[in-house]
């Protein structure tokens, strides 16, 4: 079984706590003047998203975390699993709505997104940072009112709803922040 | 690399300091880098040098090999010249210690270490403080015992508390598992993790148990603490400093302490300098303390990382 020893961490690296698959956010080395070395450590629970701290001391060593991301291509939902395809070899795998979580809402079929993997199996899907999403239902704006600043909510072609400037209308296109939630542009029609 | 403009900036800041103890007439010296011995502190690690090509490695049992220590601070050395009658000396110079790089460490880094003759330690508290303020300039530092700065961030007495009750705080306290070691290693964890992060500002800090007077003296007052002082900027350890123990008998067992130590870690034990130890009584009544160069300059320049102020790391040396 793969170890990592304290003086291979970094940011980055995948690590198992706890029986979890965790990622390294933050590694602080602590040694002081006339002191034992520590190795303070900020992780994210690939599981449940949590960012735990944690201290090691140095020379230390964890098992490593069979985790990578992969780029894939989000094919479909059938109802009960979302379905994914890697483009290159093109192998499918799937993955349960508690596993898709918040990302479903930024889902278009066809469109890339990074699926993490443990032992082979989706533990994350994280969609692109930004993704161009038709308006499939908002209020109609008020005339003349682009400058203010004012907003609206927006029901977006995946069933995300985020708030627009008044102006965008029905069957346009809107580019969002996934990170946030947030409209950024508006976008061309594809 | 770094920038120029860093190097430059830094070279300014070395000249800010040669001036300072110039018009002070405290003499400059320089002592070995290479030496045949080292520091028994089990937590401080040297490098150890070697002539090429070496025909065994030097940790081979039965292997006579002369092997010499990249010295972890020029301390000893310095001693000698303050017994030899030097008077007030201060020094530049690089130490190395088998450290990871990071953001605050690099392997080699460049200390500054000064003596004065007759100065107590609050004295050279105050010194410091001058020192820091003409670099910084900002206000005088703020003061705390060891036991005070316990008591205000983590409500007890470190100097009575009992050695279970500290364990339970520290585990309640701080995420860490099969944490193992002495009175001192728990009291140092808490420090680090409970204390030394909410040391903004210039603080110092005084007074350490008597069990970690390193190479200090016991305050004469209260043995329960030792005379020596750290000095914390911005949450960085920036400075060590004692009123330095003249008794090469005492010395001698702290080393022979340390050597114990090892043994319990696993640590090869280290020889002891009986040169410094021959002269140690001679040592006139001073106070020292070493301050790290590179952070001083980190903090100067206000950068994240010692990559930032010195020429090469490690990684690019």
């Amino acid at each position: 079984m793969a170890t990592y020893s304290t003086n291979e961490f970094k940011p980055g690296l995948k690590i198992m706590i706890d029986t979890s698959p965790c990622s390294i956010v933050e590694n602080i080395i602590v040694k002081p003047g006339k002191g034992q070395a520590f190795n303070r450590v900020k992780y994210r629970n690939l599981i449940n998203g949590r960012v735990v701290e944690r201290t090691f001391k140095s020379g230390d060593t964890v098992e490593a975390a069979d985790v990578s991301d992969e780029e894939m291509q989000y094919l479909y939902h059938d109802g009960e699993f979302f379905h994914f395809m890697n483009t290159t070899s093109f192998e499918q795998i799937s993955a349960t709505q508690a596993i898709v979580g918040d990302a479903a809402q930024w889902l278009k079929e066809q469109d890339p997104c990074t699926v993490t993997l443990w032992n082979n199996v989706p533990i994350v899907i994280m969609p692109p940072n930004f993704v161009n999403l038709k308006i499939v239902d908002t209020d109609p704006g008020v005339r003349g009112d682009t400058a203010t600043g004012g907003t609206k909510p927006a029901t977006l072609e995946t069933g995300a709803v985020v708030r627009v400037p008044l102006f965008m209308t029905i069957d346009e296109v809107v580019r969002v922040d996934t990170r946030i939630g947030e409209y950024i542009s508006r976008a061309k029609a594809e | 690399m770094t920038s120029i403009e860093n190097l430059k900036k830094r070279a300014q800041l070395l000249q800010k300091i040669r001036a300072f103890f110039i018009a002070r007439d405290v003499l400059e010296v320089e002592t070995p880098c290479l030496s045949q011995h080292t520091v028994t502190n089990p937590y401080i690690e040297s490098w150890v040098v070697f002539p090429s090509p070496c025909p065994l490695p030097p940790v081979v049992e039965g292997n006579s090999e002369k092997i010499f220590y990249l010295q972890t601070s020029p301390e000893y050395h310095m001693k000698r010249l303050l017994a030899a009658g030097s008077g007030s000396i201060f020094q530049i110079c690089h130490a190395f210690r088998v450290d990871a790089h990071s953001e605050r460490h690099n392997p080699e880094f460049t200390m500054l270490e000064w003596y004065r003759i007759n100065f107590t330690l609050n004295d050279l508290m105050d010194e410091m403080d001058e020192l820091l303020q003409l670099i910084f300039q900002k206000q005088k530092a703020t003061r705390y015992t060891y036991q005070a700065i316990f008591k205000k961030y983590c409500s007890f007495d470190p100097l009575s508390i009992s050695f279970e009750a500290l364990k339970k705080f520290a585990e309640k306290n701080i995420n860490i598992k099969n944490f193992t070691g002495d009175r001192d290693d728990w009291l140092s964890l808490t420090f680090t993790h409970l204390i030394e992060p909410n040391l903004l500002d210039t603080i110092f800090i005084y007074d350490f148990p008597a069990s970690q007077a390193a190479l200090a003296r016991l305050n004469p007052r209260d043995p329960r603490v030792a005379s020596r002082f750290e000095v914390y900027v911005d949450a960085l350890e920036l400075a060590n400093g004692f009123h330095e123990l003249n008794n090469a008998q005492e010395q001698r067992q702290r080393f022979i302490d340390d050597n114990k130590k090892r043994q319990q870690l696993s640590l090869a034990p280290i020889e002891l300098d009986e040169k410094f130890l021959d002269v140690l009584d001679k040592l006139p009544d001073c106070s020292g303390v070493a301050l790290g160069v590179d952070r001083l300059a980190m903090l100067a320049l206000d950068v994240k990382s010692i990559d930032e102020v010195i020429a090469f790391s490690i990684e690019r040396a």
